[in-house]
Formats: structure tokens, C-alpha cells, sequence
């Protein structure tokens, strides 16, 4: 055993290392990301790690493996779950034969996602166990305790973590690499009664999941990490049940008061519910202190009315918690005061001054601004859509920009569009992708247009990688999560073969050239693409810094009003550019109507 | 009974807070590194993903026995280290009462205040801080980066503000080991400069 600082994905990822993991693979996605480029950073060598094409992939290829008695993970965000939830759904009654955990973090807020759903719900649905840490020491130790069970029970198993526990860093203890377990895969044994799932061996295999998992209730509540931290004597009636993040809010937030019993929830499926039945005894009222969905507060309403219990548990579905949102130390506390009749200090500041709004927005010099730019001018006064999707170009949504009019979910722009275009036919339909979510989910978007004779413009963003996440390969970049150097699969390629006869590739930094592109294509009938290529500025060393000629500027601001690049700024009634941001990328050059801006290097 | 006040005493809770890119979660991995060195417990939470992208950045650092969440309550915070003046003010209800806040003068403006959405005037905001925090220490970091010759240090130079504030609970040398052990050779001499700089 050691010390290390360690965020909470990276202790999941030394975690599985050291619980023998053989295969990893996933895709990426706030807050989870980190997850297998830890696995893939301190790869001795002997585990299979990929950045699959999307979470379906991901979870697919861990089964394979973990059919061939592999210990497997693939890593995902929330709403990357309900990409893989097909294959998931099925698996749980194919059952695995190595451990296979399907890590997915959850994002409370939410604060980079889409949605606020409950991987815990998805648990009860899909009837996969699950394992819900509360700290980067227990992430840590649990994920270890997932492999295990996952094993012995012969199921995939959720271990789902949130924003706070996945991006939190403490300083744990953590083995040294002599202590790692070391797994033998035996490798795929043939047996099709076993394997090729038919509605017989699911009525089967469904019987025997309901079974186990009513065991598995049992075995949780013996579970070290469900636990009961017992109320001092003559203390009221009262208790409180939290899980993950939450749980460690209320612990400080009691600090050393010991007058509320605690249940701790570290599996809400299957739910302890013996463990509960002891906790809820002799208790008058009981706080579920949860993120998400009331998880915990339905299964214990549900064990009172089972066994005739008069306990009254408040949470979010009686308003003592509230319904969405991230939990805090604040709300937190805020409950617990509320639920044990005590004061609280208001923190609030009412003379706050004014505050500048810094919502996200597209980094200085984003290659991205200058294609959204250029399909505005080429389409001005025209009646348009332009369909968005996932990624860093989702905040083209922004002032002055404004050019995502919908965004849904992976690939869902290029479906949109057509759909508009069916109902609403003398509009221009655009749809906006990047070239990672292109490979993850837009492809079958693109054939369903051609196959269906849409008529739409598909504008592909690529700007070689995954920029939102953080700057992971993916298929179009030509090297792997194993260091490999691959053949890069082209877009142009792939858009071609699916039948477009119009595919332009543009560099989007040339401004003329990029309206003149649009405005040739866009009214040609049918699916056409352009393809915007320009790599991301965060890979890219700046090629020069524009600079304004303030004798020549004469303050009209259209360079700052049309573009919203955050390293213009207003300096004395002129123009004036902030040389640390700046990289040059010569686009207001190009807007300003007097020339008074030079430096940059366009086409570069 | 005296132990358990030893412990409450070594307790820190430390607010860093910035605009994204300023170099806010450096600063907090060297506090943390420098904690570790003398064996106390630390953990952190900060901003990761979509807010970055020149948004409001903050990392919590919390030092000591017997914590549970990365996370610091309201006014709970013994100090903040500003990057920016309007993100320290924003950030004031973390600070307990008779806490201190480090603050860099040079504010950084939103594209919002650009595209004539907003106001935004620093020097209001040093004025408050001036007007709410006891403890306050400005850093000219506009004269501080000229002389030190290098925009890239202003955390360093905040992290010595804040140890001679008294209220980190390390001290230079403390910070010195974990440059040492967490930044590169060729930077290291700079980041001690600028760790050691005063006006």
C-alpha cells in the first residue's frame, strides 16, 4: 500500500488495473472520460484499451471479452448508457463469465450533459446490481469489490459514480503492483444453449435473474458499504438515508452530532432490504437525502408498506428535498436542519454588486466560428434551420452567433433536418456535425437521407478529434488508445460511398471561399455535404496574432458584434485584441470593412 | 479532548477561483502536493468539461482529519485565492467571517461585457472586497508579470500571496518542494521567482 493524489476516475481506473482488468473500452463523456485514458496512461502492457466508435461498441466488445473469461469495463457517460442500453438489456439474460463492470457516471446539475437521468433507475430496469460510491477512497476499493461480484453472480454489474465522487481528488491509499490481482482469461468456450440468446432461455434466464437478485438483496444487506451508523441513546426517533456524494455532505454537515441514525445506501439494486427493515425500526421519520431520482426513498416507503412499518420517509417525492439539481453542502445542510428543527445561518450576500455573466463559448480562434459564420452570411435573409448536435459546436447557440436552432442527442441534427424539411419543404435544412459524433452516431443519419430522398446540406465540423472531452482519437485521426498509428478513415470517403454526389471540403479560415462553397451547394437538390476542416486551436500552435491598426480602426465594433470571439475586446472606442488568446486565425481580418486588422495567418 | 482540537486547528478550507485557462487547478495540485508531503489528508473538487471553455472556474481544496466532501459550505472558507476580481467577489459567500482573500487586480472580460450585454468595471470590485474582507491582499499581477517577465506565473505568484497571508497552512518552502517535484526543470527557476516575488 502507497499514498497518491488521485482524482476519482483515476482511483477507478487504478481500481480495475489493480482488481486485473484485461479489456477496457468505452467512449467519451463528462464526467467519465478519464476513466480509460488512466487505464490506457498506465497500461503495463497487458490490458486491450479503445476508444470505441460509440458506447454501443464499447459495450459489445467488453462482452466479447468477458464471455472469453476476461475481466472487462467499459466506461461511459450517462447518456452514453442509453446508446448502449440495447445490447445491455439483452446481456443481462446472456449473463457473462470473466467480471464485466459498466462504469457510467451520472452528472447531477447537470453540468455538461443533456439530461439528469438515474443510472440507479436504469439498475431496477435492466436488473444489473449496482455500486454507488461516496468518495475517491471507496471508488477506489469498490470498484475492486464490482469485478468480484460481478464474477461470482455471473452478471454485468453498474458501478456508477457522479461528477463530484468521478472529478474529486483526494490523497488514498492505493496497492503497490506486486498486491494486483493478476487474471487468466480462459478464452471462449462454445456452447450455443448458452450464448444465442432465444425467447426460451430468456423466459429461463429471467426466472433465475429474479432469483438471484432476491439473494443478492440479502447478501447487501451483510454488504460492508450498506451500513447503519447507530443514534446515541434517548437521541428522537429520526433518521437519515443517503448514498454517493450526498452521504458524504451529511456527514459533515452532522459533524460529530450523533442524535440521527444513518443508513447508508451503497447498492440501491438490489436494494438491502433487510439492512433497511433494521434501520427503519422504532424510527418516527426518515430523511432520504438523494441526487437524481428518489431511489432510495421509494424502496424504503415501499419496505414500510410491505411490513405494515408507520415510519413516515420524506424526501424528494414529499418536497423535503428538492426534485432536480445537484445537491450541495448548503441544501444539504439545509434538509437536515429543516428535518431536525434547526436554525440555519443564511450564507447569502444581499449587496452583491453586479456580476459579469461568463457563460462557455468557443475558445479564440475556434475553427468552428468561422464555418458557423460563413453558412450565416451565405444563407442571410434566406428561411432556414440549422439542426445542431454534441460537442464544442453546440455553443455556436450563443450571441452573436446564433446558429444552432435545435439540439437533441448524438447524431439526432442530421435526422431533425430532413424531418423539418418533410413538413416544412421552402426551408433551407442544415445540419451541423462534428467529426467525432459523426463516426459515433451520424452515419445512419446520412444513409437514412440519401435512401429516403432528403434534401438538406450536411455540414461536417472536423476538426480531427474529440475536442469537448478533451482531445481523444477517434476514428478519422489515424492513431489508437494503443499507441498503433492506423489508416485514418476519410468522411469524404464514407459520405461518397453512401451515395452524395456533392461533398466539398472547405477550410472554413478562408472566409470567401467558405460563403462561395455554401452558397453554390446549398440550393442543389438532394443530400450535399461540405466538410469544414480546420484542426481544433488547442492542438495547434498559433500561426501569428492579429493585431489592430488603431489608426486605420474606426470603432464600428462589427468585428466584436458578428463574432463573439472572446479575445476581441473594445479599448478606447477602438478594436483591440488580447495577444494572450489570439491565435491568428485572421477571421476578423477578413470581417473588418476597412482593414485595419493584420498579423494573422490565414489558410495555414 | 486536546487532540481533537489539535485537528480542528490544522483543518483548511481553501477557494480558488478564476476564469478557465488561468491556471487555477496547477496551483491547487501544487497546495495539495505540498499537504501530502507533511502527511495531511487533502482533497479537491474543481471545475472539468463545458464551463471551462472561458467560463467561471473554481477548485476547493479542503486540508485535514476527518473530512468527507471535496466540497467547502458556505462560509466555511478560511481563504480564497482570486485569479480575478469579479470571480472573487462572486465567490465571497464561501468565505467564513474574518477569513482572508488573496485577489488579482487584472480582470478578464466576458465576451458578454464585449458585445455590450454588460458592465463590467473592476475596480468596483476591488472596492468592494475592500469594503467586505479584513485580511485582503491585492496583487498589481499586471506589474508583477512585467517584472517576472512571463504571463504564465500569476498562480505561483498568488500561491506566495497566500502563503504569507498566514492562512494557507504551509509555508514557502513547502511549496518550493512540490514546484520541484511537479513542474519542469526549465520552468522551475521562473515559478520560484515567482513564488518568492513581492512588489
Amino acid at each position: 500500500m502507497h499514498k497518491e493524489f488521485l482524482m476519482g476516475n483515476e482511483a477507478i481506473a487504478l481500481g480495475a488495473l489493480s482488481a486485473g482488468v484485461n479489456l477496457v473500452a468505452g467512449y467519451p463523456g463528462t464526467p467519465s472520460t478519464e476513466v480509460l485514458e488512466t487505464i490506457a496512461r498506465q497500461n503495463p502492457g497487458t490490458v486491450y484499451v479503445e476508444w470505441s466508435v460509440n458506447e454501443k461498441a464499447g459495450l459489445e466488445v467488453a462482452a466479447g471479452a468477458a464471455y472469453s473469461g476476461a475481466r472487462a469495463m467499459v466506461t461511459m457517460k450517462q447518456v452514453g448508457l442509453n446508446v448502449a442500453s440495447d445490447p445491455l438489456m439483452s446481456l443481462e439474460y446472456i449473463g457473462v463469465k470473466g467480471g464485466l463492470v459498466v462504469m457510467v457516471a451520472d452528472d447531477p446539475g447537470p453540468i455538461s450533459s443533456q439530461t439528469e437521468q438515474d443510472t440507479r433507475t436504469f439498475a431496477g430496469f435492466s436488473k444489473l446490481p449496482l455500486f454507488d460510491p461516496s468518495s475517491v477512497q471507496e471508488a477506489y476499493e469498490m470498484i475492486q469489490e464490482a469485478f468480484e461480484y460481478s464474477e461470482q453472480y455471473h452478471t454485468p454489474v453498474f458501478f456508477r459514480s457522479t461528477t463530484r465522487v468521478c472529478h474529486g481528488y483526494a490523497s488514498i491509499d492505493v496497492k503497490d503492483q506486486e498486491e494486483y490481482y493478476i487474471n487468466t482469461p480462459e478464452g471462449f468456450i462454445k456452447d450455443s444453449s448458452k450464448w444465442v440468446i432465444f425467447p426460451r432461455l430468456s423466459r429461463i434466464n429471467h426466472a433465475k435473474i429474479e432469483e438471484r437478485n432476491a439473494l443478492l438483496s440479502d447478501v447487501f444487506s451483510e454488504y460492508k458499504r450498506n451500513f447503519i451508523r447507530r443514534e446515541t441513546e434517548g437521541a428522537p426517533h429520526r433518521g437519515i438515508a443517503a448514498h454517493g456524494i450526498s452521504y458524504a455532505y451529511a456527514m459533515d454537515n452532522l459533524n460529530k452530532d450523533n442524535h440521527v441514525r444513518l443508513l447508508k445506501v451503497s447498492t440501491p439494486f438490489p436494494f438491502p432490504e433487510k439492512l433497511a427493515v433494521e434501520f427503519l425500526d422504532g424510527l418516527d421519520e426518515v430523511l432520504c437525502l438523494e441526487e437524481l431520482d428518489p431511489v432510495i426513498e421509494r424502496a424504503l416507503t415501499y419496505i414500510c408498506g410491505k411490513y405494515g412499518l408507520k415510519t413516515r420517509i420524506l424526501g424528494k417525492l414529499t418536497g423535503h428535498v428538492a426534485s432536480a439539481g445537484e445537491n450541495s453542502m448548503e441544501s444539504v445542510g439545509a434538509a437536515i436542519a429543516a428535518f431536525l428543527g434547526m436554525e440555519q445561518e443564511s450564507q447569502e450576500i444581499l449587496d452583491m454588486p453586479p456580476l459579469p455573466v461568463r457563460p462557455p463559448v468557443l475558445c479564440a480562434g475556434c475553427p468552428h466560428r468561422a464555418s458557423f459564420y460563413a453558412v450565416k452570411q451565405a444563407m442571410l435573409g434566406r428561411k432556414t434551420i440549422f439542426c445542431g448536435d454534441i460537442g464544442c459546436y453546440t455553443l455556436g447557440n450563443a450571441m452573436p452567433l446564433d446558429m444552432v436552432d435545435t439540439c437533441l442527442c448524438m447524431g439526432a441534427g442530421i435526422n431533425i433536418a430532413q424531418g423539418v424539411k418533410h413538413i416544412e419543404p421552402d426551408t433551407a435544412c442544415f445540419a451541423f456535425v462534428g467529426d467525432s459524433t459523426f463516426f459515433a452516431s451520424g452515419i445512419t443519419g446520412v444513409v437514412n437521407a440519401v435512401y429516403n430522398q432528403a434534401d438538406m446540406t450536411l455540414i461536417v465540423l472536423d476538426n480531427s478529434t474529440t475536442a469537448m472531452t478533451g482531445h481523444q482519437p477517434h476514428p478519422g485521426t489515424g492513431h489508437t488508445m494503443m499507441g498503433e498509428i492506423v489508416e485514418k478513415i476519410s468522411i469524404e470517403k464514407i459520405l461518397h460511398a453512401i451515395g452524395l454526389t456533392v461533398v466539398e471540403t472547405v477550410n472554413p479560415l478562408n472566409l470567401d471561399e467558405a460563403v462561395a462553397c455554401v452558397r453554390n451547394i446549398a440550393d442543389q437538390p438532394g443530400v450535399k455535404a461540405i466538410i469544414f476542416k480546420s484542426p481544433c486551436i488547442a492542438l495547434t500552435k498559433p500561426s501569428g496574432k492579429s493585431t489592430v491598426d488603431n489608426e486605420k480602426c474606426i470603432g464600428c465594433q462589427k468585428c466584436i458584434r458578428q463574432l463573439g470571439c472572446p479575445a476581441l475586446i473594445m479599448n478606447d472606442g477602438k478594436a483591440a485584441i488580447d495577444q494572450s488568446q489570439c491565435t491568428g486565425c485572421s477571421l476578423c481580418e477578413q470581417v473588418c470593412p476597412v482593414g485595419a486588422i493584420s498579423g494573422g495567418n490565414k489558410n495555414e | 479532548m486536546v487532540q481533537f482540537l489539535e485537528v480542528t486547528r490544522m483543518n483548511k478550507n481553501i477557494i480558488l477561483c478564476g476564469v478557465g485557462g488561468q491556471g487555477t487547478v496547477l496551483a491547487s495540485k501544487l497546495m495539495a502536493a505540498a499537504a501530502m508531503e507533511k502527511n495531511i489528508p487533502v482533497m479537491t473538487a474543481e471545475t472539468i468539461g463545458m464551463a471551462q471553455r472561458g467560463g467561471s472556474v473554481f477548485s476547493h481544496l479542503r486540508m485535514g482529519e476527518g473530512i468527507h466532501s471535496p466540497l467547502i459550505a458556505k462560509g466555511t472558507a478560511d481563504l480564497i485565492i482570486g485569479f480575478e476580481p469579479g470571480e472573487t467577489v462572486r465567490m465571497l459567500p464561501f468565505l467564513k467571517k474574518g477569513g482572508s482573500v488573496v485577489v488579482s487586480s487584472r480582470p478578464i472580460m466576458p465576451v458578454s461585457a464585449s458585445i455590450g450585454d454588460a458592465v463590467y468595471q473592476a475596480e468596483e470590485m476591488i472596492a468592494y472586497l475592500k469594503q467586505k474582507v479584513m485580511n485582503l491582499t491585492v496583487v498589481d499581477s499586471e506589474k508583477a508579470m512585467k517584472e517576472l517577465g512571463s504571463s504564465k506565473v500569476l498562480n505561483v505568484v498568488l500561491l506566495g500571496a497566500a502563503v504569507r497571508s498566514g492562512e494557507l497552512g504551509l509555508t514557502l518552502e513547502d511549496i518550493q518542494a512540490a514546484i520541484q517535484n511537479r513542474v519542469p526543470e526549465k520552468f522551475q527557476e521562473l515559478n520560484i521567482r515567482a513564488l518568492t516575488y513581492t512588489e
